[in-house]
């Protein structure tokens, strides 16, 4: 392994040297300024009708209480597992408080509520860290996904929702606009190529 | 990369064998070349956002050393393992190494060109390792014993009825099924599996951050980060080029990235890694094969800009006709075309020709590469160094000539007129590309000049 | 207003009557016009091979020609694009810095500095119309469909002057094809493939005539047209333009 060292960093030092060597005399970065296209009035409206074109199921509600209530008349299985990050959510869900256990035990979940920290309207992104998730795969590894977000974090574009993420600590961080998908079979869209198949996201009010 | 090296024209003319199945190809990329510019047009500001990354990456390519420092700080101090790798044969033995100390002989692996540039799936595989390819795409070539034919979409070549029949004998599908969704699903099922399984993921990278050492990997599938969250071990691999100085500047890059590609406003996954997880190693490889010397070429640097978005390809009317395979390089199409030949210019001297200059290429590339440019400079250098056919050399030494007398031109062109009109056998055969399926223009008794003579001068 | 008549070298020999049609619409629109006799070609051909360096005496004979005129004109956007962005002699002649500034393509001459807004011309037919790629990404004669920006069109406008003509409407606005110069044979398969296409875009939207501002791509069309016994034909939008409404 010493030997294997040295070696390594012997390359980095000509990698640099010979990119130092090469590189033009500096140009100096731009001032990123762009307008908001959209008056902050219609971005709710703007999210939910690209989350749609994403396959997304959308809901708008009052707050947890009322996205509990919708859980609770889903049909599901008594056999599916459900789980979730948000504590309002006990009574539908397992809740997951930390990555106590292998990730790997997660591989039969069925559903995952989890909240975000933002979400992007132009996009239909949602912003999560590992905190929120607790593991990182499980926003991955289940069936499907439902996502809450509160409506006065939602921002128009990636500009913005960066100038929020900017300085907040995260280990984590995954931006997620709709159910996993594919087109690489002569480009028939699939939902579901490896992580969930579906996805909902329920605006609250608070 | 697995290809047999043959030329650009030579393939064309295999691949043009079919002429439905061009239509085909054409078809299909040509749809996403019009989702990209639906998807653009969308945003009023593109322009604009065009030109801050084109700076951006300017200022990334100036001041590259610096930025690679600090990368390499941060990154060190968020607790990942930082390797630095000369070539494709030291990226090769460095992932081996990481691999062998840990017992590994399984690997999962999410799309990485890089690890296609450098030939890493045959190296292992040649010492041992299976490397299973999990993007779905890459997975079917893989299947197939095929190098993709294109960075984002490596199957596009293929129909779903020779998907069905791969998967038939390797996933034990139905046979003759071709139903995209039946066909993903049972792949989902066999990745699955091997995602569970496997205790190492290499991914590529599609930005890394000098500011905070993070890194963000692109996907739709998820399987990056199923890979790469799964795993104990996490090895990264990314061209010393894919540097962005600060994290605020990913708001323009992920703006830009997916709707080029594939006109989606941004990829299902955008993924942060910064601090590995508990228990976990963060491996990150940076690679440089040939792109420091690169980076010292005036006229062809600004090709390290490039994101791999691929929107230079699915607009090209050549790439479209010809396919991916018949660049014979893991990049293919336009960008492929003007960074091969600064790693090998014998054998990649055919490429910079592979186009018309049409020039679509440079405008939906979104960090405005002036890649039609460098295909009409490296055409210079690469004849000027000698890496043309000596009788393209003898008959452009003559055109040279004949060209530069009036007198010889006016001789010549009165020749050719009257061959065409008089024995217009002499063109109009096999031997004559042009005829074999076009018309020789018809030759006219008179010249303008002759014209000219009589109507404007007498 | 002096002009030098700047007629690339296929057109001289194949094609003389787009020559001629170039010539009389600018001395109807009150150009005094010249045609400097010893020019041959810009030397295009060799430096999109990668011969530009075969290329300098080419390039010392088009400043000679070409020098001490007010502007230089061609009904060829190559052609143009070519000199304006490579014309340089080894011995640094002092017009070729004049001559690379007054260079204009026929369509952008009439539009930008002759700056017409009628014309007496009548072209009783569907036409379609070719966007050649170095005319139009090159010298910008119309706007491009890869960019989010206002639509325009030199050549356009002009043929948006000529009585009774209809232009049809293309699938592919703007695709290249296919001809590129020594592509046209170096990639013989993939060049004649992107002529079809091109071609049927504008068969398939009944084109009678398929018009253009470079003769190099329509004698490429031309080619496959006649092959394909089509009965839709080319014309070079000098033609057009200088066609006379009674």
């Amino acid at each position: 392994m010493v030997a294997i060292n040295i070696f390594i960093s012997m390359s980095r030092e000509s990698i640099l040297k010979e990119v130092k060597k090469n590189q033009p005399s500096l140009i100096p970065l731009p001032d990123v300024h762009l307008p908001i296209a959209v008056a902050a009035g219609n971005w709710i409206a703007a999210l939910k009708e690209r989350l749609e074109l994403l396959h997304v199921d959308v809901h708008e509600f009052a707050n947890e209480g009322a996205v509990l209530h919708f859980l609770k008349q889903q049909n599901r299985k008594n056999t599916d597992r459900v789980v979730t990050t948000i504590p309002a959510f006990q009574s539908v869900a397992t809740i997951i408080t930390s990555a106590s256990e292998d990730a790997h035990t997660l591989e039969n979940v069925e559903l995952a509520i989890i909240p975000a920290h933002l979400g992007v309207a132009e996009n239909g992104a949602m912003w999560v860290t590992d905190a929120l998730i607790k593991y990182r795969v499980l926003p991955f590894i289940t069936q499907q996904l439902a996502v809450v977000v509160k409506r006065n974090t939602i921002v128009y574009n990636m500009h913005q929702a960066y100038e929020k993420i900017a300085g907040t600590a995260y280990e984590f961080g995954v931006f997620i606009a709709g159910p996993s998908k594919t087109a690489d079979i002569e480009q028939s869209l699939v939902l579901g190529a490896h992580g969930p198949k579906g996805m909902m996201v329920f605006i609250v009010d608070e | 990369m697995h290809t047999n090296v043959t030329n650009h024209a030579d393939a064309s003319i295999d691949f043009n064998l079919d002429e439905a199945r061009v239509d085909w190809h054409d078809k299909t990329l040509w749809f996403i070349r019009e989702k990209r510019d639906k998807a653009s047009h969308l945003i009023p500001e593109w322009e604009d956002l065009r030109e801050y990354a084109s700076q951006i990456k300017n200022n990334v390519l100036s001041n590259l050393s610096e930025y690679l420092v600090q990368f390499e700080e941060k990154a060190k101090a968020n607790g990942v393992i930082v390797h630095w790798a000369a070539d494709a044969a030291e990226h090769n033995k460095i992932v081996h190494q990481i691999l062998k100390q840990h017992q590994i002989d399984r690997m999962v692996k999410s799309k990485s060109m890089l690890t296609e540039e450098c030939g890493l799936n045959e190296y292992l595989e040649a010492n041992g390792v299976e490397v299973i390819d999990t993007d779905l795409g890459e997975r079917i070539v893989q299947l197939a014993k095929e190098p993709p034919s294109h960075i984002v979409l490596p199957c596009i070549h293929k129909k779903k009825e020779e998907i069905g029949e791969l998967f038939h004998e390797h996933l034990h599908t139905e046979k003759g099924a071709s139903d995209p969704q039946y066909l993903t699903a049972a792949a989902r099922e066999h990745l699955r599996e091997t995602f569970l399984t496997r205790r190492a993921a290499l991914t590529g990278v599609n930005f890394a951050i000098a500011e905070t050492g993070e890194f963000v990997i692109c996907t739709n599938e998820g399987n990056a980060d199923m890979g790469a969250h799964l795993a104990d071990v996490h090895i990264a691999c990314m061209g010393i080029e894919k540097i962005l100085p600060k994290q605020a500047h990913l708001g323009v890059f992920l703006r830009l990235l997916a709707r080029s590609a594939t006109g989606q406003p941004i990829t299902t996954y955008s993924s942060h890694f910064k601090i590995p997880q508990p228990h976990q190693e963060v491996h990150i490889v940076l690679v440089d094969n040939g792109r420091s010397v690169h980076l010292g070429k005036e006229d062809f640097r600004n090709a390290l800009k490039c994101i791999r978005c691929a929107a230079c390809m699915n607009t090209c009317p050549v790439y479209r006709r010809s396919g991916g395979h018949s660049y014979h390089n893991a990049v293919a199409g336009p960008i492929g075309s003007i960074l091969t030949p600064n790693m090998d210019m014998k054998k990649n001297a055919d490429l910079p020709f592979a186009s018309t200059l049409c020039g679509s290429c440079s405008n939906v590339c979104p960090v405005k590469i002036d890649i039609h440019d460098q295909l009409y400079k490296w055409r210079q250098v690469l004849m000027k160094e000698g890496y043309g056919p000596a009788a393209k050399n003898a008959s452009m030494k003559m055109m040279g000539w004949v060209l530069s007398s009036p007198k010889l031109y006016d001789f010549s062109g009165k020749a050719a007129r009257w061959v065409l009109r008089n024995t217009p056998f002499v063109v109009s055969n096999k031997l004559n590309p042009w005829f074999k399926e076009r018309e020789m223009p018809e030759a006219p008794k008179e010249s303008f000049k002759e014209w000219y003579l009589k109507n404007r001068q007498s | 207003m002096n002009v030098a008549l700047f007629i690339p070298c296929y057109v001289d020999q194949f094609y003389p009557h787009v020559a001629i049609a170039t010539l009389e619409l600018l001395e109807k629109l009150g150009c005094k016009v010249s045609y400097p006799l010893k020019q041959t070609c810009c030397g295009q051909p060799m430096a999109n091979s990668g011969f530009a360096h075969e290329a300098d005496a080419c390039s010392q004979l088009f400043a000679e020609n070409f020098a001490g005129f007010d502007y230089v004109v061609s009904p060829s956007g190559s052609c143009t694009l070519h000199i304006k962005h490579h014309l340089h002699t080894p011995a640094h002649n002092p017009a070729e810095q004049h001559i690379r500034q007054t260079v204009y393509e026929l369509t952008e001459f009439l539009v930008d500095v002759l700056k017409v807004t009628s014309l007496n011309a009548k072209f009783p037919h569907k036409v379609g119309m070719h966007q050649s790629c170095h005319g139009q990404r090159g010298l910008h004669l119309s706007q491009m469909s890869e960019l989010n920006a206002a639509n325009y069109s030199k050549p356009g406008s002009l043929l948006d002057m000529v009585a009774d003509i209809e232009l049809i409407h293309l699938d592919r606005v703007d695709e290249c094809c296919g001809f590129g110069g020594t592509f046209c044979v170096a990639e013989e398969a993939v060049s004649a493939k992107m002529g079809k296409d091109r071609v049927s875009d504008h068969v398939r939207h009944q084109a009678e005539y398929i018009t253009g501002a470079d003769m190099s791509c329509l004698m490429h069309m031309e080619g496959i047209l006649k092959r394909q016994k089509s009965s839709t034909k080319i014309i070079h939008i000098a033609e057009i333009l200088n066609t006379h409404n009674p």
